[in-house]
């Protein structure tokens, strides 16, 4: 008999017990596990990829042993992630993005062992992203990628196979409505995490419930009213220039650089509180809002900025972003004006609230001006 | 803590899992160089199999379109890929084979290989069309046959599969019988199968390993339809004693022992096997019934391996799944549903199970009323199942 019909009939025999049982897998089949995040500049990501997967490929068991140790994984770590790599390619309006390798790490799933791998890249512009997968289709075409994707308009799943291993990720794949929803949660996070602005807005609403006299002197207001209009006109005026200058900052009609913004901002927040205390801002104090507002505007279309905006997006991204703010701020006031109206005869609101408060706030705002124009950390706040 | 608050917890996060979904921990990173992260199972190191693998693979490389050393290394893909329960290797021989794959009319090998990874994949339609083809060519190639009268009876097609196993008495009288008493029996002649079976494996003393595995495996399971259990558990350990691994064997096995409340012999027969799904799944029910401390991870270890196979979007766990929510977790609303997917893929006697069992603890009887007329119309005998039809029928 000769090799070849000899190994014919070894394989027919082992073919016939291969149909006798449907079988009962034990594992799940090979997958990997990638996480891309949108950022304002590029994309940053993480790869989950199977040991198993990696040592059927590339052989990662060096002295072939059985077990494969850290010491064995870190050696090919250049290799895991050329090869990886080499396999995945991001583009963003037709230009690549080349990813490149940060850090490896290891993580434990389910059915055992991956290689994390996480990347970086610097994408050209803002645009949606195209993907193409090829990972492993080549050795086991049963093999998935997971693909978590994740960026301002939310996050997307999708599973990459042989069959469908590209992948435009367009953001306003989404739908308006949800993009809406989604900047303006950011709005409303961002006017509740931004201490200098709800401090700048607070400082100026100390006063609302309160009127200076001819002689300089603050008197309580008598009736809800008046304080009550004070505060819409104070909201107002804010709201109307932040808009103004957000828009101008994001059409790029206006372009300041973030640092001289920043400490500005700090500087209308120290302007505020010392007016409380000496009257150093001429006018009503919707003008000093409007003017002052004028700048956090800048420090709003930073925040904007950083969160990825795309030409398509930018009208929701706007609107949404700025009602979210509004909305945070009135949730500030809702708050704040009840409390003040109540206590504004009180002793501890003139002297604790008004005046203490007015007065850390203005040392507060001067720490953060100095920190932020010298480039230099004073508080670790 | 007490064991059962651990229980009670365990339980909880097992009924939420979006909190055990994510990956047992952070990514991390080793301090030390020989910690070891993955062990291939210690029977498969030096195991020369695997040796034999590598060698062909490689030069496979070297001469991608040979056909010959292409079959040879897919089929012995799918081998180890079976024994191990890893659907892996199916992948593997699907890439060996990939010059032909795609081809309407590939070479008779290939063809009955790429018939084989799609029956393990569970595409049967399609592996049944392959077979079709390959039997027009090849009108008595046995395995084609074989693996046909496989298909046709997990679908619940038994008198089709029946008609499939004749061909197979010209090659090989101990699969021949295996097969048609399989087919038979479940076809309302169990009694008799069940003898043929028994006197073609005693007449048939030089029997390849392989097959007298499959036979007794074949012989347990008829016992059990017939409720018969102490003469199945025999089968079972001579079927042991052959020493070839086999997960279908001790899965079936361990279900045999646990219908007996015996979770104490369950764990000592799977003690090492949290690797396989199909094998933990066995082992952490057990193991809940003992109140046994690795329950906990265990059940964990299987619910994160289910929501990670969900995100994958395969069918291939429905049965498991349904089984897992039905005895360890108690959600038996989503236990019936996976159940009745399963059943649309799936006709086995224990698919049924998995229905009717699930029907019952969501005292759902309308939700097993298509099954229980299937099972009259066929003729399925099974002392276990005609037990739960009996239950579902007075509940209703």
């Amino acid at each position: 008999m000769t090799t070849s019909i000899k190994s014919k009939m070894i394989v027919i025999w082992a073919m016939l017990w291969l149909a006798a049982v449907s079988v009962s897998w034990a594992h799940k089949p090979s997958d990997s596990y990638l996480s891309v995040e949108r950022t304002a500049d590029g994309l940053s990501g993480q790869w989950d990829i199977a040991l198993r997967d990696l040592e059927f490929a590339l052989g990662l068991d060096a002295d072939q042993n059985g077990d494969i140790s850290w010491g064995e994984l870190k050696s090919q770590h250049e290799t895991i992630a050329d090869y990886a790599l080499a396999r995945l390619d991001v583009t963003a309006a037709g230009v690549d993005c080349t990813l490149q390798a940060t850090d490896h790490l290891v993580d434990r799933h389910s059915d055992g062992a991956y290689s994390v791998m996480r990347f970086a890249a610097t994408c050209p512009n803002n645009d949606g992203l195209a993907l193409d997968y090829r990972l492993f289709f080549d050795l086991d075409p049963s093999h998935r990628g997971l693909l978590r994707f994740e960026s301002v308009d939310g996050e997307q799943a999708a599973v990459l196979s042989p069959d469908a291993s590209q992948l435009e990720l367009v953001p306003h794949q989404f739908g308006a409505w949800r993009q809406l929803v989604q900047y303006w949660r950011e709005g409303v996070w961002h006017i509740w995490i931004g201490f200098d602005h709800i401090l700048f807005l607070l400082t100026l609403l100390l006063a609302a419930v309160l009127r200076r006299d001819g002689d300089g002197c603050w008197r309580s207001v008598t009736t809800f009213r008046p304080a009550l209009l004070e505060v819409a006109g104070i909201v107002t005026a804010f709201t109307v220039a932040h808009s103004l200058t957000l828009m101008a900052a994001i059409f790029g009609w206006v372009s300041l650089s973030s640092r001289l913004v920043e400490s500005a901002i700090a500087a209308t927040v120290v302007l505020a509180a010392v007016n409380n205390l000496y009257p150093i801002l001429p006018g009503r104090r919707w003008v000093v809002a409007f003017v002052l507002g004028l700048i956090h505007g800048f420090g709003f279309a930073g925040v904007l900025v950083d969160l990825g905006l795309s030409s398509s997006t930018l009208a929701i991204a706007l609107v949404g972003f700025n009602v979210g703010v509004e909305v945070g701020q009135l949730a500030i006031v809702a708050l704040f004006l009840p409390i003040a109206f109540w206590l504004r005869d009180s002793w501890f609101y003139r002297q604790v609230v008004f005046t203490l408060g007015s007065g850390a706030v203005a040392l507060l705002a001067t720490v953060w001006l100095l920190e932020r124009g010298l480039d230099m950390k004073l508080l670790s706040l | 803590m007490t064991r059962t608050l651990r229980r009670v917890l365990a339980l909880v996060t097992l009924m939420f899992p979006t909190l055990s979904m994510p990956s047992l921990g952070e990514p991390f990173r080793p301090t030390d160089d020989d910690y070891v992260l993955e062990s291939l199972p210690t029977r498969l190191v030096g195991d020369s199999r695997l040796r034999n693998l590598r060698a062909l693979r490689s030069e496979l490389t070297q001469d991608a379109e040979n056909l010959d050393l292409a079959v040879r290394l897919a089929s012995d893909y799918i081998a180890v890929g079976r024994s191990e329960g890893d659907p892996r290797y199916q992948g593997y021989a699907r890439a060996v084979l990939a010059p032909w794959w795609d081809l309407a009319q590939p070479p008779p090998d290939v063809l009955m290989l790429r018939a084989t990874i799609r029956q393990n994949g569970h595409e049967f339609d399609q592996a049944l069309e392959d077979l079709e083809r390959l039997l027009r060519i090849r009108p008595r190639h046995p395995q084609a046959w074989l693996t046909r009268a496989v298909i046709l009876q997990v679908q619940g097609r038994y008198a089709e599969a029946y008609e499939s196993c004749w061909p197979l008495q010209r090659s090989n009288r101990l699969l021949a019988a295996a097969c048609l008493a399989s087919a038979a029996s479940s076809n309302g002649h169990a009694e008799g199968s069940y003898d043929l079976l028994r006197r073609t494996l005693a007449t048939t003393p030089v029997a390849d390993i392989e097959d007298r595995l499959w036979a007794l495996t074949g012989l347990a399971e008829i016992a059990i339809r017939l409720g018969r259990y102490e003469v199945a558990e025999g089968h079972f350990e001579a079927a042991l004693a052959l020493d070839v691994r086999d997960i279908y064997l001790l899965g079936a096995y361990a279900d045999l022992l646990l219908d007996l409340d015996r979770p104490r012999d369950v764990r000592r027969l799977l003690a090492e096997e949290t690797r396989s799904d199909a094998l933990l799944l066995r082992l952490a029910v057990a193991e809940s019934r003992l109140g046994s401390p690795d329950f906990d991870q265990h059940a964990e270890m299987l619910a994160d391996r289910f929501s990670e196979t969900r995100r994958r979007g395969d069918q291939l766990h429905l049965g498991a799944e349904s089984r897992f929510h039905l005895e360890l977790t108690g959600q038996v609303d989503e236990a019936l549903r996976l159940a009745l997917d399963n059943w649309r893929v799936q006709r086995e006697p224990v698919d049924a199970r998995r229905v009717l069992e699930a029907a019952l603890a969501a005292r759902d009887a309308g939700a097993a009323a298509p099954l229980i007329a299937w099972l009259e119309e066929t003729g399925l005998q099974d002392v276990r199942l005609a037990k739960l039809v009996i239950q579902l029928q007075e509940m209703a």
